[in-house]
């Protein structure tokens, strides 16, 4: 009995017997799997309509049909049997598979859209093509990459969000929260933008030469670091295209200001991250739903978290550093042209900088727990951004810290916009668990995160001493948080990279834990409980 | 100062972490069955697939080595108290000044027929875990001995891998000894929903019989029936691990006997957890308290002692808590299998589904003293507070919304148990307060 062996499952204790439904709806998906491959070589060409929907309908029959085989008999409750024994979910065989297949489309996806059927200045062909007919009736434009890989995103968040309905039927909260993801993906990230861009088509709004950017008004900055570029920026201040519909341009430049200024911190006060993490946000929603099933492969060290924590701090310091820089080169080139100019920019940017900085050093009780090293180190970094604006500014400088801001967007974009949230953060979900990018890349879950840290009214509370340690809890963490770490001693958690899924809550035999929004904030929502 | 510590179950590591916090005496911490302190009540969900065994295991390990707990894999057979040294079965020896027995359960045999077969054992051992894995693989049919936690536990693991059990409980309701008739019942139907595992009540094991190679072939009940299986589960409770006592000379009755210091009567040998017997429990409590909290409450008090600081152990309000198949059941305080003598309990069942709260209370002065849930969950600091300040049954009803612990969106039932105690006793209260965290506040620091 030697502590070595990685489980008892090691020797796949009973290999798993389909049942004939299981095997029929597989089947389903099987065919769908088949159908791309065909199209991918160009069997679909002259049928796309064919392929199109029976692509989607047998994911759509297979996978709500697999999930209903599978559950139908279970009486409601947790339904975690097996999970380790399944190769896709141990990193096993078919999990490799799975994960080599997912960062193959990804790289395909990024940066060779050829391979897909994209060919730029003629007609689709190959996958592209097979989505033609449904972006035609959507927004009018042929296909793009991005419109398959959307089309394929809403696709898996609706099926697997059934299944996981399904799965986790007994607790509303789940139901409630799956219920949501599946809208906004939906309507925001996926109908809102294509019909928008439908208007597009009207000779009117042509004729004013600009155009509604594409919009997914959810998907807010830094998590969409594209945001307030130069083209998108112009084109949503358009005063021509803005009095043709009712500025609407102006509308999302507003939104798109106040969700991280505004909303966002006003949500997070009352609720937590998770009312944008695992509510609305498309990634977290794809991370719940067709990640679910790899939620308990991320890694529980405090070696992780270490690493968790200075990876994603980077990102964030890095798409900040990035969007002072492409703002600024904008509005300079703008010169006095609105009230904003780069001057109240710069302004803007070193006071929040310096407002910041200010507030760690004088009221040290709200980030008791942070290092004196972190509190320097973030001191600096903000202290360092505000200077080189200002210096950027008084100097006239068109530039800020002297580098040619897309250069930098660049970068940012390939690194992290692609190979990160992408290729890694959804091509390692059967590897490194469902939540990699949310977890050590995403700038925007940085942000929500240092506010539920250190202002919010939410926390995990663990129901006085009546944890037995089991490690249901930390296991089932998809942000690898050792959540048993805090409940075995009776005290509440308080995580910045808690998305607030409810997960443990659910899994904990002994109704240990529960996510709860009231009166305290900062530390003293951690204190331990007396018995 | 040299503590070594004879077990590294929930009870051993406590009492080592809490003399790590309060001193830096050296801390010897050993244990044959595994390397690593790993959850003994997780190990149903290693077999069902839900962790792995690393997954069980509470610390990491560079957290034994930055705490200076030294860890020792090997099997004590014998303490020579006179010149205070454990000896183990490779021959070494190791010196202590202060030793601490944390040595567990294990599984209750009756002298059954065919009891030491192969395919015949209990459930509290990593070892146990293992040889249950390997009887598993050809295993067509199982049968479970014993209407307690680990016997239902073992029902649902055998059931996760679709071998259908047959399980063989001697009362005429699942737990009754413990549980009040409604929620044993409730629990029975629990089980009976379950597809595969056939509940026999009143039902009780007389033999085992062998095949040719001595593995268990069948099992025959008192009534004569003969029932074909590969594996039979004695789950029939547990007793304390005392086979150390003898050397040492420690005085044992059931478990090693110990005062209210924890010390054993053999000076500077102390015991904790499930193998301890309490010489004076106090007033309706048990001297063996076989559960995760015991041996995690003493843990504490004994680091206290043993750096010098005499503390006395003190049996906490009682808790505890369990799952059955999917229903979740907690228990604060003193709640009997029956109403007794005095007594007075306020009962609320769902009308369909697997939920129910009792609250169970004093007739003369309305002073509340447990609460029992089945399929809710109730918050234990809200409990234990009203039970600890004698809080008056109107007064907890009035404020029982706070004490709901249920995921938020779910449905809540507590003006259903207003309503049934205005409707018992002609009262006319109202539940005053709702689930909220601000009011949970308000409710602690009153």
């Amino acid at each position: 009995m030697s502590q070595v062996d990685a489980s008892l499952s090691l020797a796949n204790p009973s290999p798993r017997h389909l049942n004939t439904p299981q095997k029929v709806f597989l089947g389903f998906v099987g065919v769908g799997v088949t159908m791309i491959f065909l199209a991918l070589f160009g069997g679909a060409a002259g049928r796309e309509a064919l392929f199109m929907w029976t692509i989607i309908g047998s994911f759509a029959i297979g996978g709500i049909g697999y999930a209903w085989s599978i559950y139908k008999d279970e009486a409601a409750g947790i339904k975690n049997n097996w999970t380790w024994f399944f190769s896709e979910s141990n990193r096993g065989t078919l999990g490799w598979i799975l994960g080599v297949a997912f960062t193959a489309f990804y790289i395909a996806l990024y940066w060779f859209p050829a391979w897909l059927g994209l060919n730029p200045g003629q007609a689709n062909t190959g996958l592209i093509a097979v989505f033609d007919p449904l972006s035609m009736m959507l927004s009018g434009n042929p296909a793009s990459q991005w419109f398959v890989y959307g089309t394929f995103y809403t696709l898996a968040i609706l099926v697997m969000g059934i299944k996981f309905i399904w799965k986790y039927r007994h607790s509303a909260y789940h139901v409630l929260r799956t219920v949501s993801i599946m809208f906004f993906q939906t309507a925001f990230a996926f109908l809102i933008p294509e019909f928008m861009a439908r208007l597009n088509h009207n000779p009117e709004v042509q004729a004013t030469g600009a155009s509604i950017p594409y919009y997914d008004l959810k998907n807010m900055w830094p998590l969409n670091y594209y945001n307030f570029d130069d083209y998108r920026v112009n084109s949503m201040i358009d005063p021509e295209l803005n009095s043709l519909t009712g500025n609407l341009g102006f509308i999302m430049l507003i939104i798109g200001v106040a969700s991280v200024f505004v909303i966002s911190p006003i949500l997070t006060y009352f609720f937590g991250k998770r009312w944008y993490c695992s509510w609305v946000c498309g990634c977290g929603g794809l991370a719940e739903t067709a990640g679910d099933s790899f939620r308990h492969l991320s890694d529980k060290s405090v070696k992780a978290w270490k690493v968790e924590r200075w990876l994603i701090h980077s990102v964030l310091v890095a798409v900040m550093v990035m969007t002072i820089a492409v703002v600024y080169n904008y509005l300079f080139k703008q010169g006095q042209n609105f009230w904003i100019n780069h001057e109240v920019f710069s302004m803007g940017v070193a006071a929040l900088m310096i407002g910041l900085t200010v507030l760690i050093w004088i009221r040290p009780k709200l980030f008791g727990t942070v290092s004196q090293d972190i509190k320097i180190i973030a001191s600096g970094l903000m202290v360092a951004i505000a200077g080189f604006t200002m210096f950027s500014w008084l100097t006239g400088a068109e530039r800020v810290f002297f580098m040619e801001p897309y250069a930098l967007k660049k970068n940012y974009g390939f690194f992290i916009g692609a190979m990160f949230s992408g290729v890694i953060g959804v091509g390692f979900y059967p590897l490194m668990g469902s939540r990699v990018w949310c977890r050590f890349g995403c700038p925007m879950a940085a942000i929500l995160g240092l506010q539920q840290r250190f202002f919010s009214r939410f926390r995990i509370t663990t129901n006085g001493g009546q944890c037995i340690s089991c490690g249901n809890c930390s296991t089932y963490c998809e942000m690898g948080i050792d959540v048993r770490a805090y409940a075995q001693r009776g005290q509440n958690i308080v995580r910045a990279s808690c998305v607030g899924c409810g997960v443990c809550a659910a899994v904990c035999p002994r109704g240990v834990l529960s996510l709860e929004n009231g009166p305290n904030t900062g530390n003293s929502r951690m204190e331990e409980s007396r018995y | 100062m040299h503590v070594v510590i004879i077990g590294n179950g929930i009870a051993g590591v406590s009492v080592a972490r809490n003399v790590r916090k309060i001193s830096d005496h050296s801390i010897t911490m050993i244990s044959s069955e595994s390397d690593f302190h790993w959850s003994r009540t997780a190990l149903m969900y290693i077999y069902m697939g839900h962790m792995t065994f690393e997954n069980t295991q509470p610390y990491e390990k560079h957290f034994w080595k930055k705490n200076r707990i030294n860890l020792v894999r090997k099997y004590v057979t014998r303490i020579d108290a006179e010149n205070k040294t454990i000896h183990f079965s490779d021959g070494d020896a190791m010196p202590y000044d202060k030793l601490v027995l944390a040595t567990g359960s294990q599984s209750n045999k009756f002298g059954w027929p065919g009891q030491d077969l192969a395919g015949v054992q209990g459930m509290v051992s990593y070892n146990d875990l293992q040889s249950m894995e390997e009887y598993s693989h050809d295993l067509k049919h199982a049968v479970v001995v014993g209407g307690g936690l680990i016997g239902i536990e073992m029902a649902e693991m055998f059931h996760s891998r679709h071998i259908p059990v047959t399980f063989l409980v001697r009362e005429d309701s699942f737990w009754n000894g413990v549980m009040p008739p409604e929620e044993s019942n409730m629990i029975n139907r629990e089980i009976r929903m379950t597809h595969g595992i056939d509940l026999r009540l009143k039902t009780e094991l007389r033999e085992i019989l062998p095949d040719e190679h001595g593995r268990v072939r069948a099992i025959i009940t008192n009534e004569g029936e003969e029932i074909p299986c590969q594996f039979v589960g004695l789950t029939a409770g547990v007793h304390p691990n005392v086979d150390l006592a003898e050397s040492a000379g420690i005085e044992k009755h059931r478990g090693f006997l110990i005062d209210k210091y924890l010390e054993t009567s053999v000076k500077d040998i102390y015991a904790v957890g499930d193998c301890a017997q309490l010489r004076h429990p106090a007033d309706g409590r048990r001297p063996i308290e076989a559960v995760w909290y015991t041996g995690k409450h003493m843990g504490p008090v004994l680091a206290q002692t043993l750096v010098g600081n005499q503390t006395e152990y003190i049996q906490k309000t009682w808790f505890n808590s369990a799952k059955f198949i999917n229903l979740e059941y907690q228990v604060y305080g003193d709640v009997a299998n029956k109403v007794r003598d005095g007594e007075r309990h306020l009962y609320w069942e769902h009308p369909t589904e697997h939920k129910s709260v009792r609250i169970v209370y004093n007739a003369a002065t309305g002073i509340v003293q447990g609460f029992n849930l089945m399929g809710i969950r109730y918050r234990s600091d809200v409990c234990l507070h009203w039970i600890e300040n004698q809080t008056l049954v109107e007064e907890v009803l009035q404020n029982l919304g706070p004490a709901n612990f249920d995921p938020e969106f779910f449905k809540t039932y507590e003006h259903e148990l207003v309503r049934l105690y205005n409707e018992q006793n002609g009262a006319n209260l109202k539940l005053k307060r709702r689930k909220s965290l601000r009011n949970v506040f308000a409710i602690l620091n009153s």
